[in-house]
């Protein structure tokens, strides 16, 4: 995109105020012997994020991890507008806006983020986000609870991610709903004849896509699975990986969530990050959180409001859904700023250039001595697990000290994935050859 | 004023139960009265037939622009029929309750239960008419 501020013929206008014919006359009073005959030597111009990579380099500042971490938060580059359009002071103390009169322009953030999610997810209506994609996820359990009553229990699949099912069973425990898991293949993908025999009882069957081991499911067979039981299909997607995969909606499921965090928003440490939350019109009446809508004024003009209000605690009372999105409006238009960015080729761009550049670095990791995949036969999109030949969380820690993030130990979580000796790697668009080469030594060397 | 067929019997929560050809099976919804005090019905929620409720217990919600009220169903009984018609267009609860805008049909489970309802002159006086 181009930014030049001055058109030609505002530059001609302001030569002719000024009563000259061009802007070198401007400098004629410099002597001709003083002046560069020749263009100045600078290189041609760069990407935005090589320029912050270059001049981060000549700034001489340490270098970031080069980072393999995923596991729930990637690093994909954040466009500098992002942080530029979170800045302005109309949106960064932005309250609900409760008052349409004086809040269009969050309103209408907000219509756009919902609009954005349903085209992603490829479902009817999305709500104005939740915290993270583990509080996305509980809610859904909570809304199938709703529409299947009679029905006590939840299944999920093994490999949703572990917080997705801590957080799940902690507000499943004050319902007096549990979680039944279903296991996973030796290829990654869920056990689906296992999780047949869980369904007879449960409100959803709930599976992550790519799951937590980066394993693609086949969510065609889990909704035909869940619904031949009478149950719900809730799928955690990511949203990078959804530009490049089928979506969930157009597989058959009933609920979409994800994590956020993917679109434009950094890893910093953990958080704060972004719940994405979209569901089939049927079921509008049991989603938490906000929704904007349009609306005309009485002239008749185009406008935005909160709407199905009668969800919300300050009618419903006791009987109202969750509504938390308040201090997530930042994060959902850091979202919107992205994808309105990138655009949908550009979402396609990132996507296809972190599976490439993970299948690049699978094959890499996969020949070196003792390390072998944890679901052969299993297709992935941009992360993948491997064993390892002494504890992984050893091998993270060694490879820091050379600079390098290595990737998340699958046995540091309240549900340990796998056994000590598995390392999760996830390879986003930023990661060069030069990177995978650095990845590889460090591994052969550990 | 507000219409109060007399071949009806109500509850204090604004129901109507009006007995059908069909022995022990009564229709209910909500009164004249209700649908006016509520505003624009814009959903109906409803049960599945073959649900079972005591006395009381909620059978459904009702949804207007600025507010939601459950359903109580007045007598113990079980669904034989749901009004399926409502759910795409819930308008017709404020412009004909007492015909096209009814809910469900009730197979009663206690017939004793019927006497302890209000008859059309005690609902009157209920609401102040």
């Amino acid at each position: 995109m181009s930014y030049v501020p001055h058109s030609q013929s505002d530059v001609r206008e302001m030569l002719k105020t000024i009563g000259i014919a061009s802007p070198d006359e401007l400098f004629a009073a410099i002597p001709a012997a003083l002046r560069l005959k020749k263009p100045l030597a600078i290189p041609d111009a760069l990407s935005e994020w090589d320029t912050v990579r270059t001049v981060s380099a000549i700034a001489g500042e340490d270098p970031p991890l080069v980072c393999f971490a995923g596991g729930g938060l990637y690093d994909h580059w954040v466009p500098a507008i992002v942080d530029h359009v979170l800045r302005r002071s109309e949106f960064y103390t932005a309250y609900t806006p409760y008052q349409p009169e004086v809040s269009q322009g969050t309103l209408q953030v907000i219509y756009e983020f919902q609009t954005m999610m349903c085209e992603l997810s490829g479902m009817d209506v999305a709500n104005a986000s939740m915290y993270d994609g583990a509080s996305a996820c509980a809610e859904a359990a909570i809304l199938a609870g709703g529409v299947k009553k009679d029905r006590h229990t939840v299944v999920m699949a093994h490999t949703v991610h572990p917080h997705f099912r801590a957080v799940t069973q902690t507000y499943l425990g004050a319902t007096g709903r549990t979680i039944a898991v279903a296991p996973r293949r030796s290829d990654g993908t869920l056990d689906l004849a296992a999780a047949g025999k869980l369904l007879g009882q449960a409100s959803c069957l709930v599976v992550q896509q790519p799951n937590f081991l980066g394993v693609i499911e086949d969510l065609e067979a889990c909704a035909a699975a869940a619904h031949a039981a009478g149950a719900l299909l809730v799928v955690a997607f990511n949203p990078v990986a959804v530009a490049a995969l089928k979506s969930p909606g157009s597989c058959g499921a009933d609920v979409a969530v994800a994590e956020g965090q993917p679109l434009g928003i950094p890893m910093s440490f953990g958080g704060p990050v972004l719940g994405i939350f979209a569901a089939k019109n049927e079921y509008i009446r049991h989603m938490p959180g906000r929704i904007a809508g349009v609306a005309q004024d009485h002239e008749g003009r185009r406008g935005f409001v909160l709407t199905l209000q009668t969800r919300e605690q300050h009618i419903r009372r006791e009987k109202a859904t969750s509504n938390i999105c308040t201090n997530q409006g930042l994060l959902a238009l850091a979202a919107t700023v992205y994808l309105a960015t990138v655009g949908v080729e550009g979402l396609k761009g990132v996507a296809e250039a972190a599976c490439v550049n993970a299948h690049a670095a699978f094959d890499a990791v996969t020949k070196i001595k003792g390390y072998a995949p944890l679901c052969p036969g299993g297709e992935f999109f941009h992360e993948f697990a491997v064993k390892t030949p002494k504890p992984a969380a050893e091998i993270v820690h060694g490879a820091v000290a050379k600079g390098v993030l290595a990737g998340v130990a699958l046995d540091r979580f309240a549900f340990p994935m796998d056994d000590p000796n598995t390392l999760l790697i996830a390879v986003t668009e930023k990661r060069t050859a030069d990177d995978v080469d650095r990845l590889v030594e460090v591994l052969t060397k550990a | 004023m507000s219409k109060i067929p007399e071949d009806n019997v109500y509850t204090e929560e604004h129901e109507y139960l009006h007995e059908t050809d069909q022995k022990g099976v009564v229709t209910i919804g909500i009164t004249d009265y209700a649908q006016g005090e509520l505003g624009d019905v814009v959903y109906v929620e409803l049960p599945a037939v073959g649900a079972k409720f005591d006395k009381m217990e909620p059978f459904g919600t009702i949804e207007a622009v600025k507010a939601v009220s459950e359903l109580f169903c007045p007598v113990a009984g079980e669904v034989v029929e749901v009004n399926i018609a409502i759910e795409g267009d819930p308008s017709v609860v404020n412009k004909d309750p007492y015909g096209a805008g009814w809910m469900i049909k009730l197979k009663v489970r206690k017939p004793a239960e019927m006497e302890e309802l209000l008859g059309p002159a005690e609902y009157a006086s209920h609401i102040g008419q």
